[in-house]
């Protein structure tokens, strides 16, 4: 006998199995109609195949899976499509989702499909293309998608074939083991093939069910298989628990059961994916038991995906007045349904119809005494009491320190309490809110995030502005002083012969300062042609910003006003300091004209190659991440990632190879732009250079004019329509006026 | 058609709060059963009278709350504090002292801190401190064991009992002074060691009746003590609580009293037994210290709270002014009980250590 380890905690609720195992599994005849819902797995939710009208065969595709964690489905029986609509799908809150309706026609004619004879023969990732488009999920629980849990990457020692159903009432494993062993053992054989024959292979059995026990133990001769037995005490059939009491090993916080080397399938799950790779089937029907007193049958069906609930209650002599709740799962994780018309899914592993004398109302509850059953019952061993207390008190980080998101909502604590208190519910509730505010406070993160990056960014570009003024002020200090200083130096000569060592070595110190002024005098054309892009964008930005102002409506605060004011003021000031500085500016020499399209020339080229580096760059961590993810998802989604990233990067490539046939053409249409722009700017800057001082006063005056007359007459309008920056706009021109006072008097002193 | 909607799970147990009350009541029989027999009609007067008061004050402040009055009643958590206080006071003492005692556990204690649940401090014991404090003379003033009695003396019968817990009543009646209790008190286990000076313990134990007409721990005392173990292992088969509490105190006690021995000199204070079958060790080890409400959480927890217990019932009995000490242990562990409650979370599945119940936030759900 192999050593099996304690369930923590736990509780043992009467077990109610003994009345749907009388008789063998049954079929039913067809419903009328079979609402299919798209999404039943965890994950996201398949691609739509079919739409209404359409004729489908049995075994169909109805919708295929999109992205990794993705499952499709498959019609049940051949017949119609009739709509495909939002219809009430099983589910805690009783939200509606995309269904897929079919009106079978009764021939149930099955679309052309091909098993597998000996499964040996294709590749593990082949078989798992085969249960990916399968439509195959956990059959047992939360309904994870098959193909994504056996394609782990982590070398797997053990296999686990969950077939402990510790849930009372339930009976559909013990039923199929019972009645289907031998394709059971074959899909424990596919699973160990797939997973790359682990050391060990273990099936997990309560001791509750001897004959599933004895039927499935005489086709496990001359296998590597063990059935393990352990006494029947719920949740052991939770997948963290059964590994705890199949191996001792916990899985670690934030983990998977691979992570530990360990993948667990449910026993109904690994019948599925046999029935898919040895005989091509689809998943489309799962064993369902009907149970409870208020059936006058209980009894366990192969019952086909989107059958509704009440077409099972109907053939099983269903009493609703007798009825307390109806029941989808068993009395511990079950959750109620508020509408009989609702489907049966691929994790609808039971159908409970309790009296009021099986499953009472609950009385409400009574003040918590913190006796300590629940943490003695709690497989988790979490304090549940502490976590009530918490989660009334709505103290996120005192649940989040008592682990609350370790709780696997087994409802054991719930079970036992001696005050009827649904702790369940409260903690179900927590989780909600914790996950809302961390999903609200990641948003408020990132928003400060950008908002940080950006203050960061601008006090950079300002700094660097300074920085660079502050060196243009230096060199022409250091010019003026060097003029000085040869005038000086040639008038003493004669006289200071013992001081020539001395001024040369300051010689040499002017000589570096007029290098480096006149490197960057370089290019006289790009600083012109900068300062007037300078001029161009400051000149637009002030109009930008005073029809800002005019547009404030009459809501605008005074503050907002303010605002914009300063930013008139600040525009206004820009302008004046672009246009000086474009004055100032050199008059550029012809001959380097050539260099800037040389410059304009190679961008193309260097941007290309600049942007293939950067995507080099972008792979390289992309990959490395990829490396370190643990998750499959995860994984799945940078793979997706990279993959976009190496077509950028071909791309790019592709245009860097092509480039050079292309620029010829675009470098003479550049070469022209540039040259025109060029000639305007000469042109500009040579009109300039030639105005004395006092044409350059008088066209200053005439550009004030304008201004101000543009100025008032924004003012008129603003008068008329009663706007609210009258005040703002009348300051503009008074200082306009003013500036223009001065201006026409420093020309008639002049002149 | 329309369906019940509510959540998982959707089988609970049988049993309610109400039985586990039920439980512990019915785990009280043994212990007062014992103390009848030893001491006479006292105490289940005392319990009488403290029940009575016990279901006025627990109505009387539910109705003025506008909670369910029946609801609350029948949850018998009143009955258990006032049957617990009951058992815990001096029997023969006068009727005031049980009422005055249950109405400060139920009212102060247990209902200005927010009900059933929300005390931190056993109301029971805070009832009887109350007590001890303000009445220290009707609070000390225990009988003697019935066998210790002297032979011109009978021990007052239900009717005698009666006459001297309730003199106003018997002078209406009678219109004769009652007897005083005075006739009937003498010194209990504990006091006898408080104040022994001169003998050594093997000497007390063979000169003074109290020792040698017992076997261990003073007659009378050791015998109700022993009830009170029995009830307490009824309470631990049924898994009302779990052993961790109880058993530290019982062997911290222990430890200490085997520590402190010092081989019977006259100013030993007492054996282990000594110490584990009188005054109200087992009384408070199964019945006191096990209050879930007021006790640390965790199973861990528990073990020091009991343990820590244990150790201050040795010390106040030793060197405080009290000869006994499991009411004041009691209540100075419920305050550290929170404090205890935030080292000893236990671990959880998947995680490789425990963690603190005031852990900051680190790792997201």
């Amino acid at each position: 006998m192999r050593k099996v380890w304690d369930l923590i905690g736990g509780v043992h609720p009467p077990e109610n199995k003994h009345q749907s195992v009388q008789e063998s599994i049954g079929t039913l005849p067809l419903p009328e109609k079979l609402v299919i819902p798209l999404n039943q797995h965890i994950g996201a939710p398949p691609k739509l195949l079919v739409s209404a009208g359409d004729i489908v065969l049995k075994g169909q595709p109805l919708a295929e899976p999109k992205g990794m964690v993705s499952v499709g489905v498959h019609a049940p029986t051949s017949g119609q499509i009739s709509e495909i609509s939002d219809y009430p799908i099983p589910h805690p809150s009783g939200m509606s989702a995309r269904c897929v309706t079919l009106i079978p026609d009764g021939k149930d004619e099955w679309i052309e499909h091909k098993g597998t004879d000996n499964f040996r023969d294709k590749t593990p990732e082949e078989l798992l293309d085969i249960i990916r488009s399968s439509g195959i999920s956990g059959l047992g629980g939360a309904g994870f998608a098959s193909a994504v849990k056996l394609s782990t990457r982590q070398p797997i020692s053990t296999l686990i074939i969950n077939a402990t159903e510790c849930e009372p009432y339930i009976t559909a494993d013990d039923m199929l083991m019972q009645e289907r062993p031998e394709a059971i053992v074959e899909g424990i054989k596919i699973l160990s093939y797939i997973l790359g024959e682990p050391d060990e292979i273990l099936i997990g059995i309560e001791d509750n069910k001897p004959q599933a026990y004895e039927i499935l133990e005489s086709y496990l001769e001359g296998t590597n298989i063990e059935l393990v037995e352990f006494s029947t005490r719920y949740p052991s059939g939770g997948e963290k628990q059964l590994i705890q009491i199949l191996t001792g090993k916990e899985v670690p916080n934030g983990g998977l059961p691979a992570d530990i080397g360990i993948v667990c399938q449910n026993v109904g799950t690994t019948h599925a994916i046999q029935r898919a790779i040895v005989h091509g089937e689809p998943l489309f029907s799962r064993v369902t038991t009907v149970t409870g007193k208020a059936c006058s049958t209980n009894r366990n069906y192969q019952t086909l995906i989107g059958t509704p609930i009440s077409h099972l209650l109907e053939y099983n002599g269903f009493d609703q007045s007798q009825c307390s709740r109806l029941v989808m799962g068993g009395p511990m994780m079950g959750l109620t349904l508020e509408n009989p018309e609702i489907p049966v899914i691929k994790t609808t592993n039971c159908i409970l119809a309790p009296t009021e004398d099986e499953l009472p109302t609950p009385p409400p509850a009574q003040p918590c005494i913190r006796c300590g059953m629940c943490a003695e019952a709690c497989p988790a061993s979490l304090l549940p009491q502490q976590l009530f207390w918490y989660a009334q008190s709505q103290n996120y980080e005192r649940l989040e320190a008592h682990n609350l998101f370790d709780c696997i909502e087994c409802g054991a604590c719930s079970y036992v309490c001696p005050s009827n208190i649904p702790l369940v519910q409260y903690y179900r509730a927590s989780k909600g809110e914790i996950r809302k505010l961390a999903a609200e406070k990641v948003n408020a993160d990132r928003a400060r995030q950008r908002f940080e990056f950006q203050k960061a960014r601008k006090e950079k570009e300002e700094a660097a502005k300074a920085a660079k003024r502050e060196a243009r002020k230096k060199a022409a200090e250091q010019a003026r002083a060097k003029a000085a200083n040869t005038r000086t130096s040639t008038e003493v000569s004669p006289a200071a012969t013992g001081a020539t060592a001395k001024s040369s070595a300051a010689d040499d110190i002017i000589k570096a300062a007029m290098a480096r002024a006149e490197a960057k005098k370089a290019s006289p054309e790009e600083q012109r042609a900068k300062l007037e892009r300078g001029v161009v964008r400051a000149e637009s930005h002030l109009e930008t910003v005073e029809q800002r102002l005019q547009d404030l409506d009459s809501e605008a605060t005074d503050k907002q006003r303010e605002q914009a004011q300063a930013a008139i003021e600040d525009a206004r000031l820009r302008l004046e300091d672009a246009q000086s500085k474009l004055k100032a500016a050199p008059e550029p020499k012809p001959d380097k004209a050539k260099e800037v399209m040389a410059k304009v020339q190679a961008s193309p080229k260097e941007a290309l190659e600049k942007k293939i580096a950067t995507l080099k760059d972008r792979i390289n961590v992309t990959e490395e991440k990829i490396a370190e993810a643990e998750d499959d998802a995860l994984k799945a989604a940078l793979q997706k990632g990279l993959e976009k990233q190496q077509e950028k990067l071909r791309d790019a490539e592709q245009q860097l190879t092509e480039a050079p046939a292309e620029s010829t053409t675009a470098i003479s249409e550049t070469e022209d732009a540039a040259a025109t722009a060029i000639a305007k700017a000469q042109a500009k800057a040579a009109a300039q250079a030639s105005m004395s001082d006092e044409e350059k006063l008088r066209a200053n005056v005439t550009s004030l004019q304008t201004r101000l007359k543009k100025a008032q007459e924004r003012l008129i309008v603003a008068e008329e329509e009663g706007s609210n920056h009258i005040d703002a706009l009348r300051t503009g021109v008074e200082k306009l006026q003013a500036k223009l006072n001065s201006a026409e008097t420093e020309l008639s002193e002049l002149s | 058609m329309a369906l019940l909607k509510l959540t998982s799970p959707h089988a609970h147990t049988a049993q309610s709060t109400a039985d586990v009350m039920k439980l512990v009541l019915l785990a009280t029989i043994p212990g007062l059963v014992a103390l009848t027999v030893f001491f006479g009609w006292g105490t289940i007067i005392n319990v009488f009278i403290a029940a009575a008061v016990a279901l006025i004050c627990e109505a009387s402040v539910m109705g003025l709350r506008k909670r369910p009055v029946m609801f609350y009643l029948k949850d018998n958590s009143a009955l258990v504090t006032a049957v617990l206080l009951g058992l815990a006071l001096p029997p023969l003492a006068p009727w005031w002292i049980p009422v005055v005692g249950t109405f400060f556990a139920i009212v102060i204690a247990k209902h200005l801190y927010g009900g059933l649940g929300y005390n931190p401090f056993n109301p029971a014991m805070v009832g009887y401190v109350v007590l001890l404090i303000s009445f220290p003379v009707q609070m000390t003033a225990w009988p003697a064991p019935a066998p210790l009695y002297p032979a011109e003396i009978d021990v007052p019968g239900l009717w005698q009992s009666l006459q001297i817990v309730l003199p106003f009543f018997n002078e209406a009646l009678t219109g004769t002074v009652s007897g005083s209790i005075d006739a009937y008190t003498a010194a209990t286990p504990l006091d006898t060691f408080k104040h022994n000076t001169g003998l050594l313990v093997e000497q007390l134990y063979k000169k003074d009746p109290l020792f040698n007409q017992g076997s261990w721990a003073g007659i009378g005392w050791e015998w109700a003590n022993f009830a009170f173990l029995a009830g307490g292992c009824f309470l631990l088969y049924r898994r009302v609580f779990t052993w961790h509490a109880p058993v530290a105190m019982l062997v911290s006690l222990t430890l200490c009293a085997a520590l402190f021995y010092d081989g019977g000199s006259s100013s030993s204070h007492g054996s282990p037994l000594l110490h584990l079958l009188s005054g109200g060790t087992m009384l408070g080890a199964f019945f006191i210290v096990t209050d879930p409400v007021t006790s640390a959480t965790s199973n861990k927890g528990r073990l020091i709270y009991g343990a820590l217990i244990g150790i201050l019932i040795f010390i106040i009995r030793s060197w405080g002014s009290y000869p006994d000490a499991v009411a004041f242990a009691v209540l100075l562990m419920n305050f550290a009980a929170p404090l205890i409650d935030n080292y000893t979370l236990p671990r959880t599945y998947g995680h490789k250590k425990s963690r603190k119940a005031t852990e900051k936030k680190d790792e997201g759900p």
